[in-house]
């Protein structure tokens, strides 16, 4: 039996980026918020400082700051044929744990997405017809715009201070930016991180052949910085440990770097770690939520009564809640009907391995998030009309690390182990150049998050069950953009290049990228959509669901500054609509 | 010098097995749940930095298991005249050591059943933990290798037989008596490579070995004076997470 804790304004699921910000923006509101998170604490002085952050076993292989499935995981299918079988440890996603969440152990890529993005299946419908797109796709409009969340995006990135060059000043393009992003109210808070030699080389192949490449934007900090909050940043080192790593230098942006110093301290703010919340529990009209059950690593279980719910768990975790807590109607993937669980999507990343002679590209100097890229091949930048497929991604000489164990790389046709494996790494770690594509991922019929039928967690709760696999139209998309992406590679004079686009079926094994999307989406139309453009549940309108979760369909960035952008677009809702008059902010 | 109280690492120590493996229900004797108000104390040299290997007997494998994974590991990385091969680099005590901790035992894996080991495309479905995969298939190895080589061991065939005997299990050509040939064959390869490249505080990459091999400085963390020092060899030599042989003074 649940002990029952005292009543709080606002109960928050989950302290990552989403929950520390909804926190901020509500206890600046005056409301009393409780945060209750899964993980542990976790502050850079004490789990990952310089003298030993920068240890590849530990954090990547070992995954030392990531979910352990024996908490929580998933399972898997590629179609609703096979049986789904438990993820029994991570490969191709790394959810995250712990205060701070993914930012703690982001790459900090750090883009907007297009306008074109946010009213996709109106553009795409309007510029080629709607016929042009696969039956089963089920993509859609987000219910708000680019211009809707301009201002949330750049307080996101004045929150993180991010280092950029503008190539859209309000509506004045620039050159050295990115001619295609949308209009930005200012310059990024800090000038761009600094390029070593890969990303030069490339950029130089890309500008001969007409292209103009600019400095992927990062949350790695080229500059101290001291954001809006008055937390201060360091400059970033380019040590080459970011994406699975925790920051020693205080130079990645991450809740605990921007926000949480302020935070913690508030007398109307505190937070619960170590604590799995059951669900979301509502009354008897299964119309409000009344709070969340919770239990604690004593294996005691608690009741947090609260009148508003915030759900910011990691994307997956999101929709496993709405499902184990009743909350909308599950997704139905044989009448298209119900929203939990629909449209779920994921990213499509591709490579092109370049081998050269007499050069030393020291990919040890890195920043998760440095590097040239194009925009020209992402989203609608580039006419479809031919190519029978829709989508793209940005590609580009991203440098984000050397680490030996899983960074030497041999040409194909190298034997994995022996003497001449031994000879061909020794050669090639410091002389070969990865180039890759971030592409999107729309979403489609069969591809849905449910509850399992079999496998369980520790608590007895169903697993959360993922059928999903990649379809023609992505497929199509990774070789294209992969052979635009070697076009360029080869003017950098490789003496062996080796494409490596995308196939199916879906590689769960093998890390991809951590972008897992959807399944709890926002739009207009409850019929389609399990929240509001505000990212309030149309059924419990006193409940809120934050994160990619919201995305319809993913597009061809790195989610985390849409997803920044998000949080403060609906704390923005909540404070000046909701809390004036809590009710619906869209009549259905 | 590394000072810190016993009471502050205790009470890490207690936090992290919270968060790791055993942070979830049944498991705990005690709470580890916090409630956070404001910002928690520093406290100095409070975190959990790496357990050191330290030289010494095998702590996981028997004597014969040990000579036979050192004869693995130095055909999987040979060595050469430059270079040391993975028995003088130190990957099967890294192994070993590897064996012995959380790793060995699958900790925060997910390990509930039904196990459906035929399956190949939804992840790895194993019920058995990687200590118990290498003491089952180095005991089918021996017996494989005692039946056609005339009651020799791995560690006492030539090379070339040895050699053989890798491909062909890797090739999924060799089976051994529960089926584990190619699936042995890659844990042993990724555990070698491991051993080879990660921090030598794990055991492996002694001397820093496979850092110097590629041209990796290892456990730095500053770049900012080579970064726009384009094609141009970095010139420090490699450091550990424990420091490099020159900053420990010798004896005598």
């Amino acid at each position: 039996m649940a002990r029952k804790l005292p009543a709080t304004d606002v109960v928050i699921v989950g302290l990552g980026w989403t929950g520390s910000i909804l926190a901020h923006e509500l206890t600046e509101a005056g409301l009393n918020v409780v945060a209750i998170e899964r993980g542990p604490w976790r502050d850079t002085s004490s789990d990952f400082p310089v003298t030993y952050a920068q240890d590849e076993l530990r954090y990547h292989i070992r995954h030392e700051l990531f979910l352990r499935p024996a908490q929580e995981t998933l399972t898997f299918r590629h179609n609703a044929r096979q049986t789904a079988l438990p993820m029994r440890t991570w490969g191709t996603f790394m959810p995250p744990n712990g205060v701070g969440g993914g930012g703690v152990h982001w790459n900090a890529e750090t883009w907007r997405f297009l306008e074109s993005d946010f009213v996709l299946k109106s553009h795409l419908t309007d510029r080629y017809g709607a016929k042009f797109l696969p039956d089963d796709m089920t993509i859609q409009d987000w219910g708000v715009t680019y211009a809707d969340l301009e201002p949330h995006y750049d307080q996101f990135e004045y929150l993180c201070g991010t280092s950029g060059y503008a190539g859209n000043l309000a509506g004045q393009k620039r050159q050295g930016g990115n001619p295609y992003e949308g209009p930005r109210s200012r310059e990024y808070p800090t000038p761009p991180q600094k390029q070593p030699y890969g990303p030069t080389l490339w950029a130089k192949a890309a500008v001969e052949s007409g292209f103009q490449p600019f400095p992927q934007p990062s949350g790695n900090l080229s500059q101290a910085y001291t954001n809006p909050l008055g937390v201060t940043l360091g400059p970033c080192t380019y040590c080459g440990y970011c994406e699975w790593f925790g920051c020693g230098n205080y130079s990645k942006a991450s809740p605990q770097t921007t926000i949480l110093p302020t935070l913690l301290p508030k007398e109307n703010f505190k937070a619960h770690t170590l604590c799995t919340v059951q669900r979301i529990n509502t009354d008897g009209t299964g119309k409000r939520a009344t709070g969340v059950t919770y239990i604690d690593s004593n294996g005691e279980e608690w009741e947090q009564p609260a009148d508003l719910v915030l759900l910011c768990a990691f994307q997956l975790f999101n929709v496993h809640l709405l499902l184990l807590s009743g909350i909308g109607t599950p997704y139905d993937p044989n009448t298209g009907e119900g929203v939990i669980g629909r449209n779920y999507s994921y990213q499509v990343t591709s490579a092109v391995d370049a081998f050269f002679e007499d050069q030393n590209f020291n990919p040890f100097i890195a920043s998760g998030a440095i590097g040239m890229c194009i925009d020209d091949f992402n989203g609608d930048n580039f006419d479809h009309g031919s190519l029978g497929f829709v989508g793209g991604g940005y590609i580009g000489a991203v440098q984000t690390n050397g680490r030996p164990i899983l960074g030497t790389r041999a040409p194909s046709g190298t034997p994995s182990w022996g003497a001449e494996w031994k000879k061909a790494v020794a050669e090639h770690y410091l002389s070969t150049y990865t180039t890759v594509t971030h592409g999107s991922c729309y979403s489609y019929k069969d591809c849905f998050l449910d509850l399992d039928p079999t496998y369980t967690d520790a608590y007895g709760r169903k697993l959360l069950r993922m059928t999903f696999d990649f379809h023609d139209n992505e497929m199509k998309m990774s070789q294209y953009l992969t052979d635009r992406l070697a076009d360029i590679t080869q003017k950098m004079g490789p003496k062996v290049m080796e494409k490596h686009p995308r196939t199916a079926p879906y590689n769960v094994n093998v890390y991809q990228t951590t972008h897992t999307c959807g399944g709890a989406v926002m739009g207009d139309d409850p019929k389609t959509s399990a929240v509001n453009r505000y990212l309030q549940s149309w059924d419990v309108p006193n409940l809120f669901v934050f994160g990619a979760t919201a995305f319809p369909q993913n597009a061809g960035y790195n989610p985390t500054n849409t997803v920044g952008a998000l949080a403060f677009w609906g704390a923005k809702a909540i404070r000046e609509q909701y809390l004036k008059n809590p009710g619906p902010l869209v009549q259905a | 010098m590394t000072k810190r109280t016993d009471a502050v690492v205790t009470r890490r120590r207690a936090l992290l097995a919270g968060a790791a493996a055993a942070g979830f229900l049944g498991l705990f004797t005690r709470g580890n749940a916090i409630e956070l108000r404001g910002m928690p104390a520093w406290d100095p040299l409070s975190g959990p930095p790496p357990d050191i290997v330290k030289p010494g007997p095998w702590q996981f494998f028997t004597a014969e298991e040990g000579t036979a994974v050192e004869a693995l590991v130095d055909r999987l990385i040979p060595p050469d005249p430059k270079w040391a091969g993975g028995k003088d680099a130190g990957c099967a005590v890294y192994i070993d050591r590897q064996l012995a901790g959380p790793f060995g035992r699958s900790a925060g894996l997910y390990m509930r059943p039904p196990f459906d080991e035929q399956a190949t495309d939804r992840g790895p479905q194993s019920p058995f933990t990687p200590a118990q995969r290498y003491r089952r298939s180095l005991a089918d190895l021996d017996e494989h290798c005692k039946g056609a080589f005339a009651g020799k061991s791995f560690a006492q065939i030539p090379d070339a037989e040895k050699d053989k005997l890798l491909s062909g299990l890797e090739s999924g050509a060799v089976t051994l008596k529960h089926n584990t040939g190619r699936g042995f064959f890659e844990l042993l390869l990724q555990n070698t490579k491991e051993g080879f490249f990660a921090d030598p505080a794990y055991g492996g990459n002694r001397d820093m070995v496979g850092w110097r091999m590629i041209g990796f400085p290892g456990a730095r963390y500053d770049y900012r004076d080579w970064i726009e020092r384009h094609n141009e060899t970095y010139p420090r030599p490699p450091v550990a997470i424990s420091g490099a042989p020159q900053w420990t003074p010798r004896q005598g």
